[in-house]
C-alpha cells in the first residue's frame, strides 16, 4: 500500500495540532505554521511526481478494500491541485506573518488556517462522496471561524449571509448524496460510476445531478448563485480573503469536474448544455460586477466569478483541449487571483486603503510593488505570454472546435473588460497622484511598511509572480501533464480500474 | 412507511423553505435546522426502510447468512447530525453576535459590508474597511 497519498492530508492537521499546544506562544505558532506549510509543499510535490511517474494512487485506509471503505484516490488532476494548494498554503503563510494582527494570532488564527488547507486538500484527494460532504464541512466550518475572527461590525454581516447559504448548499450536497446512495447503493466514486453505466433511470440520476449542480454553484459562485461572495469576501483580513477566493470556490470547481466527468455523464447533451448557459452569464455578470466596484477587494471579489465562468465554461464543451483548460484555468486563477489580492494588502499597508478614489502614486514611489501587480493583473487579463493567455486561449480554442460561436463571443468580450477593470486599478492605485484624503497623506501617524514586516509582505508576491511568468513562458512540459491529466478525467475506466481492481 | 415519511420530509422541507425566506435571522437559523432534519430523513428513507433484520453477524460466521437491514444510511445519518448540531450552534452565537454588535436581526438592515457608496468618490466621513482601526 502506498501511504504517499496520506501525508499532505497528515502534515497540515499535525500542523494545527502542534500550533494548538503551542497556543499561548504566538511567534512560535506563525514559525510552526510556515515550517509545517513548507512541509506540504514538498509532500505534494513529491505527490505529483509520482502521481505522473507511476499512474493513479490509491489508498484504502484501515484495509477496508473500495468499496466497502472510503478510497483516497490521487490522479493527476487532484494531484495538480493539492501541490498548487500546497504552493499557495506555504506563500500564504509567509505573507501572514507580516499582515495578520496580534489579536487574531491569539484566537487561534494558525491552527486554524491549518485545518482550513486540511479540509481542502481532503475534499481534493477523496474518493468517497460522502467523505467529500465530510471535507467540506471541515473546510466550510473552519471559513466561518476565519471569516468572523476579529469581530468587526463588516465581518459578522458578511459571515451571517456567508454562513447561512453555505448551511444551506450543504444541505442540498447531503441530500444529493441521499439520493445517489439510493439509486447506486454505494458512495465509491468508481463504484457508482460503473453502476450508474448503462443505467436506464437516467431521469432520476440527471435530477440528482442537478442537486449536486446548484450545491456546488453555490460553492463555487456561479451565476445566479453567487451574491454571496462580494458579500462577504472583502470583510476578514486581506491574507484570509487571499486564501479564500484561491481555494474555497476552486473546490467548488473541483467538485463539479470531478462529479461531471466521473459520475454524471449519462445525458451530456443535457447537462452539460445547461452548464454552458450559466457559465455565459456567469463571467459577464462578474465582469460588469467588477467594472462598477472602486474597492480594489471587491473588483477582485466579483472578478473571482467572472473567472469561474471560464471553467464551467470549459467543463461544458467536454473535450481533451477543453479540461485540460480547464485545469489550467484554475491553478492559473489561484496564482494570479490570490496574488493580486496580496498586492492589494501590500498597497493598503503603504497608503492606508482599498478604496481606489484614496489610493494613488505608487508607481511613482514603489516601482516594485506596481511591476508585481502589473505581472499578476496582464496574466489576469489575459495577455501573452502569461499563465492567463494560455488558459483563455485553451479554452477558448476547445470552443472553436465545437463551434460554440456565440459563447466563445461573450468569454472574448468578458476577456476584454477584465483587461478594463486591471486598468482601472492600475490608473486609480498607482499612475494617478496620491490624493489628499488617503491616510498617507493626512494622517501623520500613518507609517508605511519597513524591515522584517516588508520582506514578509513582498517575497511570497515575488515568488508566485515567478512562477506566473516560468509557467507561462516554458509551458510546454506542463501543458503535457495538463492533457494527460485531461485524459484521465475523459475516460472515467481508468479511475474506475485504479480503485476497483488495483 | 415510505409514502408517510415522504410527506414527512416534503412538509419539513416546505416549513423550512418558509422560515428561510424569513427577515428574521433567527428564523432563517431555524429554518436551517429544520432541513437539515429532512435531509437527514431522506437519507434514513433511500437506505431502505427494512424492519425486525438486525444487521448482526451469528457466531461464527463471517458474513451474514440471511438478509440484514443496512446500516450504513444510520451511520451517515449520525454522522451529518453530529456536523449540523456543531454548525447550528456556531450559526446561534454568530445570530447572536451579529444582532449585538449590529441592534438588528432583521436581515434586510444588515447592510454594513454593503454599505450605499459604491461609487467612484467616497463621501468625507466614510470610513472603508482597511482604514478602520
Amino acid at each position: 500500500m502506498n501511504h504517499i497519498v496520506l501525508y499532505p492530508l497528515l502534515i497540515p492537521i499535525l500542523t494545527a495540532s502542534i500550533a494548538l499546544i503551542a497556543f499561548n506562544n504566538r511567534r512560535l505558532q506563525r514559525w510552526i505554521g510556515v515550517i509545517g506549510s513548507a512541509l506540504l509543499l514538498v509532500a505534494s510535490s513529491v505527490l505529483l511526481y509520482v502521481v505522473s511517474t507511476d499512474g493513479i494512487q490509491v489508498v484504502q485506509p484501515g484495509n477496508w478494500e473500495a468499496p466497502f471503505g472510503i478510497s483516497m484516490v490521487a490522479d493527476l488532476f487532484s494531484a495538480l491541485m493539492v501541490l498548487v494548494t500546497g504552493l499557495k498554503a506555504f506563500v500564504v503563510s509567509v505573507y501572514a506573518l507580516g499582515d495578520m494582527d496580534d489579536e487574531r494570532e491569539s484566537f487561534g488564527y494558525h491552527p486554524l488556517y491549518q485545518i482550513l488547507i486540511f479540509g481542502v486538500i481532503g475534499a481534493f484527494l477523496t474518493g468517497d462522496l460522502f467523505n467529500l460532504y465530510v471535507w467540506f464541512e471541515v473546510m466550510l466550518i473552519t471559513s466561518f471561524v476565519l471569516l468572523a475572527l476579529g469581530n468587526k461590525k463588516s465581518q459578522l454581516d458578511g459571515a451571517v449571509k456567508y454562513v447561512v447559504i453555505n448551511l444551506f448548499s450543504s444541505l442540498i450536497f447531503l441530500s444529493g448524496v441521499g439520493i445517489m446512495y439510493g439509486i447506486t447503493g454505494t458512495l465509491n466514486f468508481a463504484a457508482m460510476a460503473e453502476a450508474l453505466q448503462g443505467t436506464e433511470n437516467t431521469g432520476l440520476v440527471v435530477t440528482a445531478s442537478m442537486m449536486f449542480l446548484i450545491a456546488f454553484g453555490i460553492k463555487s459562485a456561479v451565476f445566479p448563485l453567487f451574491f454571496w461572495l462580494p458579500a462577504s469576501y472583502h470583510t476578514p483580513p486581506i491574507t484570509v480573503t487571499a486564501i479564500f477566493g484561491a481555494l474555497l470556490t476552486k473546490v467548488g470547481v473541483y467538485s463539479l469536474v470531478r462529479m461531471f466527468s466521473l459520475i454524471f455523464t449519462q445525458d451530456i447533451g443535457y447537462t452539460h448544455t445547461i452548464l454552458l448557459w450559466i457559465a455565459v452569464p456567469t463571467m459577464v455578470v462578474g465582469v460588469l460586477g467588477a467594472a462598477s466596484q472602486y474597492d480594489t477587494r471587491k473588483i477582485l471579489s466579483f472578478h473571482i466569478v467572472s473567472q469561474i465562468g471560464y471553467m464551467i465554461m470549459g467543463l461544458a464543451f467536454f473535450t481533451k483541449i477543453a479540461l485540460a483548460g480547464v485545469i489550467y484555468y484554475i491553478l492559473h486563477n489561484i496564482l494570479a487571483k490570490t496574488n493580486l489580492f496580496l498586492v492589494a494588502g501590500i498597497a493598503n499597508k503603504e497608503v492606508g486603503s482599498y478604496h481606489l478614489s484614496r489610493l494613488g502614486g505608487l508607481y511613482k514611489t514603489n516601482p516594485l510593488l506596481s511591476s508585481l501587480f502589473a505581472i499578476s493583473a496582464i496574466s489576469l487579463a489575459g495577455l501573452p505570454p502569461l499563465t492567463g493567455f494560455w488558459a483563455k486561449y485553451t479554452v477558448i480554442y476547445a470552443g472553436l472546435e465545437v463551434q460554440e460561436w456565440v459563447v466563445i463571443g461573450f468569454a472574448l468580450a468578458v476577456g476584454l473588460m477584465t483587461l478594463f477593470s486591471m486598468t482601472k486599478i492600475w490608473m486609480g492605485a498607482y499612475w494617478s497622484p496620491l490624493p489628499d484624503a488617503s491616510r498617507l497623506a493626512s494622517d501623520p501617524d500613518f507609517k508605511p511598511v519597513s524591515g522584517n514586516q516588508k520582506a514578509a509582505l513582498y517575497i511570497p508576491v515575488a515568488i508566485i509572480a515567478l512562477v506566473i511568468v516560468v509557467l507561462g513562458i516554458f509551458g510546454e512540459p506542463f501543458f503535457a501533464i495538463l492533457f494527460e491529466a485531461a485524459e484521465q478525467l475523459l475516460d472515467p475506466s481508468i479511475y474506475i480500474n485504479a480503485v476497483l481492481n488495483p | 412507511m415510505e409514502p408517510l415519511l415522504a410527506i414527512v420530509i416534503g412538509v419539513l422541507v416546505a416549513l423550512s423553505v418558509y422560515l428561510l425566506l424569513r427577515k428574521n435571522l433567527v428564523r432563517v437559523v431555524i429554518g436551517v435546522v429544520i432541513l437539515s432534519n429532512a435531509v437527514n430523513l431522506l437519507i434514513f428513507t433511500l437506505g431502505r426502510l427494512d424492519r425486525g433484520i438486525p444487521p448482526l453477524i451469528a457466531a461464527g460466521e463471517y458474513v451474514p447468512t440471511e438478509a440484514i437491514a443496512n446500516p450504513l444510511p444510520q451511520a451517515l445519518v449520525l454522522t451529518a447530525i453530529v456536523i449540523g448540531f456543531g454548525l447550528f450552534a456556531y450559526a446561534l452565537v454568530l445570530t447572536y453576535r451579529a444582532y449585538t454588535e449590529m441592534g438588528t436581526i432583521n436581515v434586510d438592515d444588515m447592510r454594513v459590508a454593503e454599505p450605499a457608496y459604491k461609487g467612484e468618490e467616497l463621501p468625507e466621513t466614510a470610513v472603508t474597511e482597511g482604514e478602520e482601526k
